[in-house]
Formats: C-alpha cells, sequence, structure tokens
C-alpha cells in the first residue's frame, strides 16, 4: 500500500485510519518514480492551475460575482490530475459537486468554467448549471452533479454503455473504462451501494474513485461512517476490488490509477479507489471549519500535493526556477483573462429560459442547441 | 370492452392482440431497428416479464440486451440514465411505478433535467415504463398513480395509452422519441385485446383521440379510465345525454386545442382522472378549459378522482375510490344540472 510506505511519526492528526488498524487493501504499486519529467511538469502545471482558479473563484464568490454554492477543490489536485492522466481521452468521467478541477483537468478551458459560474452564456453550460455542474462532451465530462452519490449510478451506466457499445454494437471487445468520483460522505447513500452491486454484478469496466477528504460536510468519517477507516471493504463486500491510494501524491495517483485502469479495462470490472486526501478549504464557501483544529489543517496543509509534486521535480533538477515563475505567470494571466473574458461574456438571453428543454421543439420549447464552447467543433 | 373507434389512417387491423402484447411488438420491432435500444428490469429476460410483457424477448435478443436487474430501482434506472447520455436507448422496467418512488432522484433529478443542465450536451433518451394505478386489490403502497406526482416536471414526456393499438403506437413513438418518456400501463388492462396493426407505426405525442363523438358534454381523460368514460357514456346515452370522449393519450404534452375544440361545441366539461385531486394533471385540465373557454362554459369545470385517501384494499372500497362508471354518469348529470 502505497500511502503507507513511508510511515510518519511525526504527523499526530490522520482522519483517516485508526493508526495501526488492519485495512483490506491490497498492494497497489507503490511507484512514484519520475515519468517523463516533461509530462511531469504539465501535471504541475495543472495542479497550479486548478489552486489558482480555485483561489480566484473564492475572490469572485465573496464579490459576489459568483451565486449559489461554491465548493473549492483546493488540496485535493492531485487526483484530478492523476486521474486524467491514467485514463484515455475517451474514457468518460463523471463527478460530484465539486467539480471545477475535474473539468480543468480533463481540457475544459479556464473561461468556460469561470463564465458558468458567473452565470454567463458562455458558461460550459450556458450559465444554466453553475458550479455544481461542469460539463464537457468534448472531454467525455459528463458533469457535475449536486445530489450526494447520485452521479455513481450514471458512471456506472456510462461504462455500461461503452461496453455495450463496443461489445454488443460493434462486436468487439470492450476498450474503454468510466471513472465516477464520489466523496466519503456519499458512502453512506443507497444509490451508490446499488450501482456497486450491479457494476459487481454485471461486470462493469467502472473506477469508482473516493476522494476520501475525512470530512461529510462538518462530519468526520468516524462520526458518519462505519468501517471508516477502512472503506474499501465496502466494494469488497459487492466483490470490486479496493484499493488504497495516497490522493495527496500526483506520481502516486497517476502510476496506481494506471494500474487500476488498464487492469479494468483488460478485465472489463469495476474497482473501487479510497482515494486518501484532505479539503484544505471549509465544505462550500459558507463553512467556518469549526469541526477541526487548525493544528489538523495545517498539517496536511505542510504536506501540500503540489509542494511535493514540485519538490519531486526539483530534487531531479527538472524545475529551474525561471521555468516555475514562468509557469505561475501564464497561469496567473490565463485565469484573469478567463475572469475578463466572463465579465464580458453577455448573460443567457430570455430565449435560453425555455432552450434545451427538451430535443424536439413544440409548444413554447424552443428545441437545443449546444453551449458556445463546443460550436463548430466534431463531437463524433 | 367498450367500442373503439380509432383506427390509423394508413393501417387497417386484421388481429386483435392483448395490450401486453402490444407493447412487446413494439418493444421488439424498435430492438430490431435499433441496436441502441435494450430492455431492462425486475424479471423482464429470464422470468419472461413479471407481468409477462416480455415474454420471449430474452429468447429473440439474448441476455446482452434484456437484462435481468435486481430489486434495485435506484441504480439500476440511474444506470439506464447514464447509458442514454451516452446515446444508448434504455427502456427501463418498473414492475409497477409504485416501485420508482424509491428511484425518484435519478428519474426526476436526473433523466428530464440533463439536457437543460448540461447547457444543450447532453439528452436523455430514455422510456421509464410499467404499471400504474390501482385496481387489483393491492394496497395503497402498490396502487401508485404517478401522473400526478411526475407529471409536474418540466423535461419529461407522459404517455397514458387506453387500448392496445395506442400502446404500440405511442411505445414506438416514445422509443423513437430524443427526450425521456414516462410510460404508464396498467396492469388491470395488460389482458385487454383490441385491434392492433401489424406493421410499425407512430402515434404522435400530444395529439389526442375522439373515441365517441357527441354533443352535450365533453368527457376528458386518459389511460384506464377512458374506457370507465365510455362505458359512462353509453349509460347516459340511455338518458338522452350524448357524451364526447376524448383520449388525451399524453397529458405532457397536452394537446389543449382539442380539449377546446370539443368544450366549444358542447358547453360542458368532466375530466376524469385517476390521480388524486389535488393538484393533478386533472385540476390542470380543468384550468386551463376555464382559462381557454371562460365564456363557451355553461358550468364550472367538473372533475371525478381516485378518492383523496390512501388506496384501500377491500374489493368494494377499492371500485367506489376509483373513478368507476357511476361516479362519472353523476358528475355529468350534475354538470349538465340534470342531477
Amino acid at each position: 500500500m502505497s500511502m503507507l510506505s513511508e510511515p510518519s511519526t511525526s504527523r499526530p492528526f490522520d482522519v483517516h485510519g485508526k493508526p495501526g488498524e488492519r485495512t483490506s487493501a491490497p498492494a497497489t504499486t507503490g511507484r512514484r518514480d519520475l515519468v517523463d519529467p516533461a509530462l511531469c511538469r504539465q501535471w504541475l502545471r495543472d495542479m497550479l492551475m486548478i489552486r489558482e482558479f480555485e483561489n480566484r473563484c473564492m475572490q469572485q464568490y465573496q464579490d459576489k460575482k459568483i451565486g449559489g454554492f461554491c465548493h473549492i477543490y483546493i488540496g485535493q489536485e492531485a487526483i484530478a490530475v492523476g486521474c486524467t492522466a491514467a485514463v484515455r481521452p475517451n474514457d468518460p468521467i463523471v463527478t460530484a459537486y465539486r467539480d471545477h478541477g475535474h473539468a480543468l483537468a480533463r481540457g475544459m478551458a479556464a473561461r468556460h468554467c469561470m463564465a458558468e459560474m458567473f452565470g454567463k452564456i458562455g458558461g460550459c453550460a450556458k450559465g444554466k448549471g453553475g458550479s455544481m455542474h461542469m460539463f464537457d462532451r468534448e472531454h467525455h465530462l459528463y458533469g457535475g452533479h449536486g445530489i450526494v452519490g447520485a452521479q455513481i449510478p450514471l458512471g456506472v451506466g456510462l461504462a455500461f454503455a461503452c461496453k455495450y457499445m463496443d461489445e454488443v454494437i460493434d462486436g468487439r471487445p470492450n476498450s474503454r473504462v468510466a471513472l465516477a468520483f464520489l466523496g466519503d460522505g456519499a458512502l453512506n447513500q443507497g444509490a451508490i451501494h446499488e450501482a456497486m452491486n450491479l457494476a459487481g454484478l454485471l461486470d462493469i469496466p467502472c473506477v469508482i474513485i473516493c476522494e476520501n477528504n475525512g470530512y461529510s460536510m462538518g462530519t468526520s468519517i468516524h462520526r458518519g461512517t462505519t468501517m471508516g477507516h477502512d472503506i474499501i471493504s465496502k466494494a469488497i463486500g459487492y466483490g470490486i476490488d479496493g484499493y488504497v491510494v495516497d490522493g495527496m501524491d500526483c506520481l502516486s495517483v497517476y502510476h496506481d490509477m494506471s494500474a487500476i485502469v488498464e487492469k479494468c479495462r483488460r478485465e472489463s470490472r469495476p474497482a473501487f479507489v479510497d482515494m486518501r486526501c484532505y479539503r484544505f478549504k471549509g465544505h462550500s464557501m459558507s463553512d467556518p471549519r469549526k469541526y477541526r483544529t487548525p493544528e489538523e489543517e495545517n498539517q496536511y496543509a505542510s504536506d501540500d500535493p503540489i509542494g511535493r509534486l514540485k519538490l519531486h521535480l526539483e530534487e531531479r533538477g527538472e524545475l529551474p526556477e525561471a521555468v516555475l515563475k514562468e509557469m505561475q505567470k501564464e497561469i496567473r494571466d490565463e485565469v484573469r483573462e478567463a475572469i475578463a473574458w466572463s465579465e464580458a461574456s453577455p448573460e443567457p438571453p430570455m430565449s435560453e429560459l425555455y432552450h434545451d428543454v427538451f430535443v424536439e421543439p413544440h409548444g413554447p420549447f424552443n428545441g437545443t442547441s449546444l453551449p458556445q464552447m463546443l460550436q463548430r467543433k466534431d463531437l463524433r | 370492452m367498450s367500442t373503439v373507434t380509432v383506427i390509423d389512417p394508413t393501417m387497417t387491423a386484421t388481429r386483435e392482440i392483448e395490450f401486453r402484447d402490444a407493447l412487446r411488438e413494439a418493444m421488439s420491432q424498435e430492438m430490431r431497428r435499433d441496436p441502441r435500444v435494450f430492455l431492462l428490469g425486475e424479471e423482464v429476460a429470464q422470468y419472461n416479464g413479471a407481468y409477462k410483457v416480455s415474454k420471449g424477448m430474452l429468447d429473440e435478443f439474448g441476455p446482452r440486451r434484456i437484462i435481468d436487474t435486481p430489486i434495485s430501482e435506484s441504480g439500476f434506472a440511474g444506470m439506464a440514465i447514464g447509458a442514454a447520455m451516452m446515446g444508448l436507448r434504455p427502456i427501463v422496467e418498473f414492475m409497477s411505478w409504485s416501485f420508482s418512488l424509491v428511484a425518484a432522484d435519478p428519474i426526476l433529478n436526473n433523466a428530464p433535467k440533463m439536457l437543460y443542465m448540461s447547457g444543450g450536451q447532453f439528452g436523455c433518451p430514455i422510456v421509464f415504463r410499467g404499471n400504474d394505478g390501482a385496481g387489483g386489490q393491492l394496497g395503497s403502497t402498490h396502487s401508485w398513480c404517478v401522473e400526478g406526482l411526475y407529471s409536474n416536471v418540466p423535461g419529461l414526456k407522459m404517455a397514458i395509452p387506453s387500448c392496445p393499438e395506442d400502446a404500440k403506437g405511442l411505445m414506438t413513438t416514445a422509443i423513437r422519441d430524443d427526450d425521456p418518456v414516462f410510460f404508464l400501463e396498467s396492469e388491470r388492462m395488460l389482458g385487454m385485446k383490441g385491434p392492433v396493426p401489424e406493421g410499425d407505426y407512430l402515434i404522435p405525442f400530444g395529439q389526442a383521440k375522439v373515441r365517441r363523438e357527441g354533443t352535450d358534454c365533453t368527457l376528458v381523460s386518459f389511460g384506464r379510465p377512458v374506457n370507465f368514460c365510455l362505458d359512462a357514456a353509453a349509460e347516459l346515452a340511455k338518458e338522452g345525454i350524448s357524451c364526447e370522449v376524448l383520449d388525451m393519450r399524453t397529458i405532457r404534452p397536452l394537446d389543449i386545442d382539442s380539449i377546446v375544440r370539443s368544450v366549444r361545441k358542447t358547453n360542458y366539461c368532466v375530466v376524469v382522472d385517476q390521480s388524486w385531486s389535488f393538484g393533478s394533471p386533472g385540476s390542470e385540465v380543468a384550468s386551463q378549459v376555464h382559462q381557454h373557454c371562460f365564456d363557451d362554459l355553461d358550468n364550472f369545470v367538473h372533475r371525478v378522482h381516485s378518492a383523496d385517501v390512501p388506496t384501500p384494499y377491500a374489493f368494494n372500497l377499492e371500485q367506489e375510490y376509483l373513478p368507476n362508471a357511476r361516479r362519472i354518469c353523476e358528475a355529468v348529470r350534475s354538470c349538465l344540472y340534470r342531477a
């Protein structure tokens, strides 16, 4: 198990496990060796991009440019980036409401993600979805879903469809795997248990990834979830292989997920991943985080996934300071541009109110069309 | 059964089959035509369907396309919605719509809203179908009429056939539709026989059918109670009251134009809806008729619904609970000031 390969006695806080307790985790790769340094720098860039985007998001929220609920991904960037790197571009993914990181990691331009939160026509969903509902057909992102756990049956359905299209319609072996993300707070929703049973029963190639940040809103995993120290036991109960992965380490995520995804692809079977991580910010923008101590937060903050990848590159002489500086500047400019673009993007016209309700126009419903982001793109 | 006058102008039905056979013919014809269509649900495959609607389909299409699921409505409905988002065309059988309540989140929060929430990126071409309504002494939890609850939600279509011919034509349309369709059948009608054309044919959504022409009162209904209306109309004819019976066939979309046309002729309207009265399709129809026909009506729109109580088990209570022919006759007489 990769994350216990570097045990530390100087870490008094462990939001996931009861130290010393056995878990049912089979070994994951334990690898965190350097892949192509250029690729690694790209991941660092992607993580820095999410971090900068989310920091600016919080500002925009404070400035009331963003309404509704807004859930910040800071601290969990290694997961979206590492998982995206481990799958093929046409492997579908679906996630919950903390979804900006997945959208950006998958390739959505920052402007369309930001404009969606601004409620503008240039948003990925024309401003009709908001922060919790990022969709991107070009990059095979099937949302962004606001109801806790509801996206897991959808994810199993995406994987079912991949397999059905290959095997039943085209008569060839299954070639795709779906990733379905949830938080540990979704572990006690019936929908995910029904979905895991179906995935196990019907041999559905879906990797269910629990971004286990230890908190279900303000309830720690041990206050809300039985066997909270060993959540993969729940998947094992459905005949699904479970893995524990260090979600604070992009290289571990990449190596472990690559192995898990390829096994699922090859065997056409589901898997469950306990992706251990920590949410640096509150559950949403209105969360004062009184349920945990500054000491605990500081410990995890000192183990920042971005810092880890940076250090890894620096130790190998693969991240000259000038390169990092240039990278950071580009990212700042890109996010600044995304905000300016989103501000300039018009509000959705009133004709959008009755648009995209039905494919077929009838009555007051005036059909459907793709968002600006996808117009003039061949999406076959 | 009461006389059914509808015949599709392009086809002539030369044989009579059961409602359940008509449903199966539509599904099988569409599955032969389009490999993206598949059927899943409890007992649909090896058991041949809890109500034998899918009888023989496993033999023809195999277990990859006729899929037995565990009793897990939330899971398999959600799974089917995910598959529909990718472009497949699932038919989800709920053994009873009563059991769909545990899948309320996926069928109401995902399927009808996906196109909107994704800004036009992901539609949901899916059919949810199963038995709806009381009549089999199943007690209240198994006797749901979900049309009142579900038709409230924008983004879905709702078809409620009243005879075998419509069952096949509306099901074919439902499967080819690009939007989510809630298809409400009735266990009490599955054995009903009627003329059904052999080929594939479409009955467009949002087009009501005049089941019986009349001049004195418009009876508006959908699904099984259309047949109660026809019985009532036959009874009232003996008293010299001529009822026009309109079968809506779909309530989302609702063909209000046909209702208005009829009411402008008869000046009286009685709505017969087997769901509960409060916030129901019946109250919606009444409201729209009042809006469009305010100056044409010689009385307010009368409504016949299931009684506003949990469905009782006892045979006599259940029969009285339903909008039966006697209660419809009483409502018509009352509406026409002949009570």
